[in-house]
């Protein structure tokens, strides 16, 4: 005890706590009973000094490690298979290895997880010397990990399930092929955004009216995902239904307006619908766009431009201003039909825009409907290097 | 297609361009840097040839195809399109590890392009099969695919700058610290599964060029008795035991591993 200065009799001073603590960490004990094993081993793994903490971990005494050993000796076997194609040639390498987890295997065979660090200590000429090795207890840590992994397991699974539940859904979208109809010829071409695991809103069909017209619908509802999928699974449907009521394009469109007002009052979207009908020696043409990209209309030896007026979203407004446009196509013209996956795809800040597709259109004239529709989605999906941002659907009619 | 498959597998070549080719393979694990103590003692005499499997190492990991690359045979292609490439004819092919198989696989698909075989730690199949030592039983393979899992929860891209080799004695630029002994953890845990589970015992009798196998000590990996079966199975092959302990005698003893080359490459030459 520490007599007199500010310390009262009978109370251990805080430098002599400081003191006794410093003694008693002595460079020996600090080495024999750290709160982590060490182990020093040759290059080739033989074990030549460990700690207490390492023979208390691993249950052997002192006299059946040190060079009877090697380290890898000590380690579960697939492990030992990382320890040769990892460990060493990363230790030869590198001259070191951090945070390498194993499992060490005790005397009596049990399992302890532990994290490892290893340096090499050189001589002279730069030969590897002794390997010098730490080693941490991480059981709770491999545990916590095991949960992460069987979880991150999980989470793939689940991802893999909803892009292919997003596949599925998305097919039902399109048509799996489109009908073969007299006297017209048709193509259609699909491609979602990024990797294809979001249901895009776009979709498109070709059906018989059963008045010996056929309609050609392709609209794109705003947003992505299930709230999207449901609408457009409406939208395909409503419009089918709609159009063997009545001929003309604008009312089924106000049909399909009037089922998104009323069932999905929060959402919207654009579409275009053509009836297409036997006329003379060609077919007629009746177009509406709910706020959807008017269709391009190409004649041979002509110029290509938009066919139809724009009308206003569907589902957006009380009351939708739609109207129909005829046209009389002969032989040798050309109908496209597209989303703004096309004319907004973009490279760097420069879209791929009207003038491209237009071009893409006349240029296109005369080849098979399917082969245009194909080459179109082609040229915007490489314009954004591969990667579309955005769903694309084209669909291409011709009179042959 | 040439000096495509020259990027897509990280092709280097040195030495005389004129002479005779030994290829070297890397095994399962890490990247070609696996012969950079080796290949030097050869390219006074002949054209070494360096290079990185499909999905290791500065291979070009978007060519990596899990069908093809689901099989020994799928690496073995990879070995002969870097010797088409190349156009190499009767090549040494040295192959460790793992490679010492897909070395026996090409050379019978390929027999002009290869002429000669060093096995270097080869084994036909890891696992035991009814009184084959391989040495390890499918429940191990499952543990080292779980050490895999565990460890590459280490190798995030956040860890790269702590791994850097230690400033006083930079073995390895930063630029191969970076890359070497880690690739995308799904195909090295593929390349695990394929390596380890694969059984090419019936494969060693096609082996027809002269061949030599390279038993390390202690190799928990490829043991004693795996070699010598390797030998036994390879018709004329010669059997040559190192002293270099462990499975990597290519960095742990080059100058010995390559003396053993060489003195096989001499008997070859003089017929």
């Amino acid at each position: 005890m520490t007599e007199g200065g500010d310390v009262a009799s009978g109370e251990t001073s805080v430098d002599e706590r400081f003191y006794d603590a410093l003694l008693e960490d002595d460079p020996e004990d600090l080495y024999e009973s750290a709160p982590c094993a060490y182990v020093s081993t040759l290059p080739d793994g033989t074990i030549v000094k460990a700690n207490r903490t390492f023979l208390v971990w691993t249950g052997f005494p002192r006299h059946e490690l040190v060079g009877r050993r090697r380290f890898q000796d000590l380690l579960a076997p697939g492990d030992r298979i990382f320890y040769e194609t990892h460990f060493r040639p990363l230790l030869r390498m590198q001259g070191q290895v951090r945070e390498i987890a194993v499992q060490l295997v005790s005397r009596d065979g049990a399992r302890l997880p532990v994290l490892v660090n290893s340096v090499v200590k050189h001589d002279g000429a730069g030969n590897p010397l002794v390997v010098r090795t730490a080693l941490f207890d991480a059981t709770e840590r491999r545990a916590y990990e095991a949960e992460l992994l069987a979880a991150r397991r999980r989470a793939e699974e689940s991802e893999a399930r909803a892009r292919a539940l997003a596949r599925t859904l998305q097919a039902t979208f399109l048509p799996p092929a489109i009908p073969p109809v007299p006297g017209l010829d048709l193509g259609g071409a699909y491609r979602p955004a990024g990797d294809g695991s979001e249901v895009g809103g776009d979709f498109y069909d070709v059906f018989e009216t059963g008045r010996g017209s056929w309609g050609v619908v392709l609209g794109d509802v705003c947003g992505k995902g299930p709230e999207a999928a449901v609408v457009t699974a409406l939208a395909r449907h409503t419009v089918r239904a709609e159009a063997l009521r009545t001929p003309y394009p604008s009312a089924v469109l106000a049909g399909l307006h009037s089922a998104l007002v009323r069932h999905h009052p929060e959402q919207f979207c654009t579409a275009v619908l053509a009836m297409v009908e036997p006329a003379g020696g060609g077919a007629r043409l009746t177009v509406s766009s709910g706020g959807h990209h008017l269709p391009v209309l190409a004649r041979p030896g002509g110029d290509a431009g938009p066919v139809g007026e724009s009308g206003t979203i569907l589902g957006m407004l009380d009351v939708p201003r739609l109207s129909d446009a005829s046209t009389l196509l002969t032989r040798g013209d050309v109908v496209v039909f597209y989303t703004d996956g096309i004319t907004e795809a973009r490279r760097d800040r420069e879209f791929f825009d009207d003038e491209r597709l237009l071009d893409l259109v006349r240029s296109g004239a005369g080849r098979p409907a399917q082969e245009q529709a194909d080459r179109i989605v082609e040229a915007a999906v490489s314009y954004q290097g591969g990667d579309p941002r955005d769903d694309i659907a084209v669909v291409v009619l011709r009179l042959p | 297609m040439g000096s495509g498959v020259l990027a897509r597998n990280n092709v280097a070549t040195k030495g005389d361009a004129e002479a005779r080719a030994i290829v070297f393979a890397h095994g399962f694990g890490c990247d070609q840097n696996m012969w950079r103590f080796v290949a030097p003692a050869f390219e006074d005499r002949y054209r070494t040839v360096l290079f990185d499997y499909v999905g290791a190492g500065g291979s070009d990991l978007s060519a990596y195809d899990p069908d093809r690359y689901g099989r020994l045979d799928g690496y073995a292609q990879d070995v002969i399109d870097v010797c088409e490439a190349l156009d190499l004819r009767r090549a040494v092919f040295v192959g460790h590890s793992v490679s010492a198989m897909v070395g026996v696989l090409a050379a019978a698909r390929a027999p002009a392009r290869i002429g000669a075989l060093v096995l270097v730690g080869p084994s036909p199949r890891y696992t035991v099969d009814d009184g084959y030592p391989g040495g390890f039983t499918e429940a191990d393979i499952g543990e080292l695919l779980a050490s895999l899992d565990s460890n590459y929860l280490g190798w995030s891209s956040a860890m790269a700058p702590v791994i850097m080799g230690t400033p006083d004695r930079p073995h390895l630029g930063a630029e191969l610290t970076a890359s070497f002994c880690r690739t995308d953890p799904e195909i090295q845990k593929r390349f695990a599964r394929v390596t380890f589970l694969s059984d090419n015992r019936a494969d060693l009798a096609t082996v027809a060029v002269p061949t030599l196998v390279l038993q390390c000590t202690d190799d928990v990996i490829a043991p004693d008795a795996v070699g010598e079966y390797v030998h036994a199975h390879i018709p004329g092959s010669r059997f040559v035991k190192l002293q270099a302990t462990g499975h990597c005698p290519n960095l742990s003893a080059p100058e010995e591993t390559a003396a053993a080359i060489a003195a096989f490459l001499e008997d070859l030459e003089r017929g």
